[in-house]
């Protein structure tokens, strides 16, 4: 636990390179070297010293930059292979049969989408790896920054006015030399830089010029933005605040929405509008006569229901709440969720009629209609005479094991079993009725025949909710702040002071931007008398004035 | 050396803080939740054929042999009648048997209650907010074995032979 006491009286922290107080060179290699690394003002960014414990270790590991580095790129490069083929989400394999999906990566990319989806980049953005690696990253950003901002915090509050010569000298602008008038030269520059509005401190025969220091912490506030934002992306595990699902829902149907626990929704109508040529003539005409009809409208009527506080999922007992009409970008709201229209399909069958045809006469005696979602059983035509219905096969798919069959509840390809009572038959003939086919066990007198079928449209609808949305935003607006703070501030130092007889001393350090530096310091020396200065990294420079010397 | 243990529990608490963090990035998000074997079995509220409301909790300190069914699923056909055969003499030993049907229209229970002659009470799940959000029912049929706690002790997802049935009707028969 060493602490490294510089000449000035100042003790420093393990690893400082120039003393927090003074700026005197610390380090056998800051002491040789000509110019030194003034990046966190040369103070002990990190203490490898305390690798003792597991901690530090840990702690010193995400410290590091060359880690951050690799970490940023392992995240870029995994990313980037995640878009190379489809994600899991976007395969259409029903089901979460695995054995699919890799016949599905086989199929379409050969042996590279098998090794896709065996090394489980199919799922790469869910997966544990992916998730750990952002992990880090946070963890990486969180500790290099803490790591850098206090010390070098402490450092720029505790700079002391004075520097210690040494440490001037190393300074990539520098200059000393003896003028006529040090006390003069001295005041004009002092005025001239608060002209330029650089704060000027002065203490003991010396100046400190400092403008922007608040550009310096343009990076932490920027990781801060990125913290934020990854935390509003961890909030989406909280159950709650983070909601993306769909659903189909049929024209009639109520449905409990998903993700929304409590809410049914019942789909009243659904329809598509068309733009006529009359009212949109100027606008769609032209596209209206290649291609025929143009949309101007996707519609779902739908009406919501919450369920009464303290019922039971299944209960009959909601409430309703409101009834809205849901376009395309006009969502239902409710409750911090939106349901936006997505998707429709249309055409599934939802009632068929027919007529009761006396096969002599070919004369309809009466018509009724079957709602094949809800049917009924008896349907009166008066006159004596009805329809018992028997069975009902929604989607009819033959005969299995002696019975006719339905394949699903969906009405794809209704058959029914009628018992057709007429005066002439009180106990009824039976009979099989399915699309294009009607079957008898002894020829009937009468006939149920097929007149017209309604059909019904069914809504896709997404349902969303995004509390961490805006703090998401939030972390976005920080993060420009910190990458606008950071580029368009730079932070400037000028140190003056006067040396031993009529010497003067000058240097100056900016974090970027030394051309405007040098210009702010070309205009104090208009005012002032102070020595010529070299840019030690500027190369044309050096030789100018080492020519001029000479001369 | 106190300075040394200050930063020490520091940078433990704050590496410990972002560890859980991303523990919690791993675990939470289950895309759907899926009930299983030892959890609380929800409870619901349906109504059976003659319109009266049943509720799970009406069988607590029973056994409840819960059937997911449908009448076009073929399996659900073949298990039915052994279900009906077994239900009455465990109703005696403390076993409830109760059927959800999944959204469809009364006649077709109905025909398929008379064909079957299923004594039972049979719930028609017209939301389907039982089976599919409850309960997430995804294959026909699904039977759960709730005990008398109401703690689901098995879920079986295919087709049961007769065998099968009394034997897990047994297990949750209340001694």
């Amino acid at each position: 636990m060493s602490k490294i006491k510089c000449q000035c009286g100042h003790e420093n922290p393990f690893g400082t390179v120039l003393c927090e107080k003074c700026g005197r060179p610390l380090t056998d290699e800051a002491q040789k070297s000509e110019m030194v690394d003034m990046r966190y003002e040369g103070s002990a960014r990190r203490s490898q010293t305390y690798k003792k414990s597991v901690i530090d270790k840990i702690w010193n590991f995400f410290s590091s930059v060359k880690i951050g580095v690799s970490i940023i790129i392992a995240v870029l490069a995994t990313s980037a292979i995640g878009t190379i083929f489809p994600q899991k989400f976007y395969v259409p394999v029903s089901g979460n049969d695995p054995s699919e999906y890799l016949e599905y990566y086989e199929r379409l990319y050969g042996t590279v989408g098998k090794l896709y989806y065996q090394l489980g980049f199919y799922d790469m953005y869910n997966s544990w790896w992916f998730k750990v690696l952002i992990g880090m990253l946070g963890t990486s950003i969180i500790i290099a920054s803490l790591d850098r901002v206090i010390p070098l915090y402490k450092s720029l509050t505790k700079q002391r006015t004075k520097r210690h010569p040494s440490f001037m000298k190393r300074q990539r602008i520098y200059g000393a030399s003896n003028v006529s008038d040090p006390d003069e030269s001295f005041n004009n520059a002092e005025k001239a830089l608060k002209d330029l509005h650089y704060k000027v401190k002065v203490e003991d025969g010396a100046i400190l010029a400092e403008k922007n220091r608040f550009g310096r912490w343009g990076p932490y506030v920027n990781h801060t933005g990125l913290i934020i934002f990854l935390l509003g992306v961890l909030m989406r595990g909280i159950p709650g605040f983070y909601v993306d699902e769909t659903m189909w829902i049929r024209e009639g149907e109520t449905r409990e929405i998903p993700g929304a626990p409590g809410y049914l929704l019942e789909n009243v109508d659904f329809s598509v509008e068309t733009y006529s040529k009359g009212e949109a003539d100027e606008v769609f005409g032209e596209a209206i006569d290649n291609n025929g009809a143009i949309v101007s409208e996707f519609k779902s009527d739908v009406k919501l229901y919450k369920e009464k506080e303290g019922s039971l999922p299944g209960s009959s007992d909601v409430e309703f709440m409101k009834e809205y009409p849901i376009i395309v970008n006009k969502p239902l709201k409710f409750d911090g969720y939106s349901i936006f229209q997505m998707d429709y399909k249309t055409g599934e069958l939802k009632t068929m009629t027919f007529s009761l045809m006396n096969k002599k006469t070919e004369q309809s005696v009466g018509e009724f209609t079957i709602d094949l979602n809800e049917p009924a059983k008896d349907y009166d035509l008066g006159n004596g005479t009805s329809i018992e219905l028997m069975e009902y096969y929604a989607d009819y798919d033959g005969i299995v094991d002696g019975q006719p069959s339905s394949k699903s509840p969906i009405p794809n390809n209704p058959a029914f079993i009628f018992n057709m009572k007429t005066p002439e038959h009180p106990d009824g003939e039976k009979s099989f009725v399915a699309i294009r086919q009607t079957l008898e066990v002894e020829p009937n007198d009468y006939e149920a025949k097929f007149l017209s079928a309604e059909t019904r449209d069914a809504s896709g609808l997404t349902i969303r909710k995004d509390k961490t949305l805006y703090i998401l935003l939030l972390g976005g607006i920080v993060f420009m702040i910190g990458v606008i703070q950071g580029s368009y501030w730079q932070h400037r130092r000028i140190w003056i002071q006067k040396g031993s007889g009529s010497e003067m001393l000058i240097a100056a350090h900016t974090n970027k931007n030394w051309y405007t530096l040098k210009k702010d310091l070309d205009k104090v020396k208009e005012v002032a008398t102070l020595p010529t200065y070299t840019d030690k990294q500027d190369k044309e420079a050096v030789i100018d004035t080492t020519e001029g010397e000479t001369k | 050396m106190d300075k040394k243990k200050k930063r020490l529990f520091i940078r433990g608490a704050i590496l410990l803080v972002l560890a859980a963090a991303i523990i919690f990035a791993l675990t939470s998000k289950k895309e759907t939740k899926v009930l299983a074997v030892g959890d609380k079995a929800p409870n619901f509220e349906l109504q059976d054929m003659n319109g009266k409301k049943v509720k799970l909790s009406d069988y607590e300190g029973q056994g409840v042999f819960l059937n997911f069914w449908g009448t076009w699923c073929p399996p659900c056909k073949k298990e039915m009648p052994y279900i009906e055969k077994h239900s009455k003499e465990f109703t005696n030993k403390g076993v409830q048997v109760l059927s959800v049907n999944i959204g469809e229209s009364e006649f077709k229970v109905n025909t398929f209650i008379d064909q079957y002659g299923l004594t039972f009470p049979v719930l028609i799940d017209k939301n389907k907010s039982v089976s599919r959000n409850s309960y997430n029912v995804v294959p026909l049929p699904t039977t759960m074995l709730i005990d008398k706690n109401g703690v689901i002790k098995q879920i079986v997802t295919r087709e049961m032979s007769e065998a099968e049935i009394v034997s897990l009707m047994e297990s949750i028969q209340p001694e």
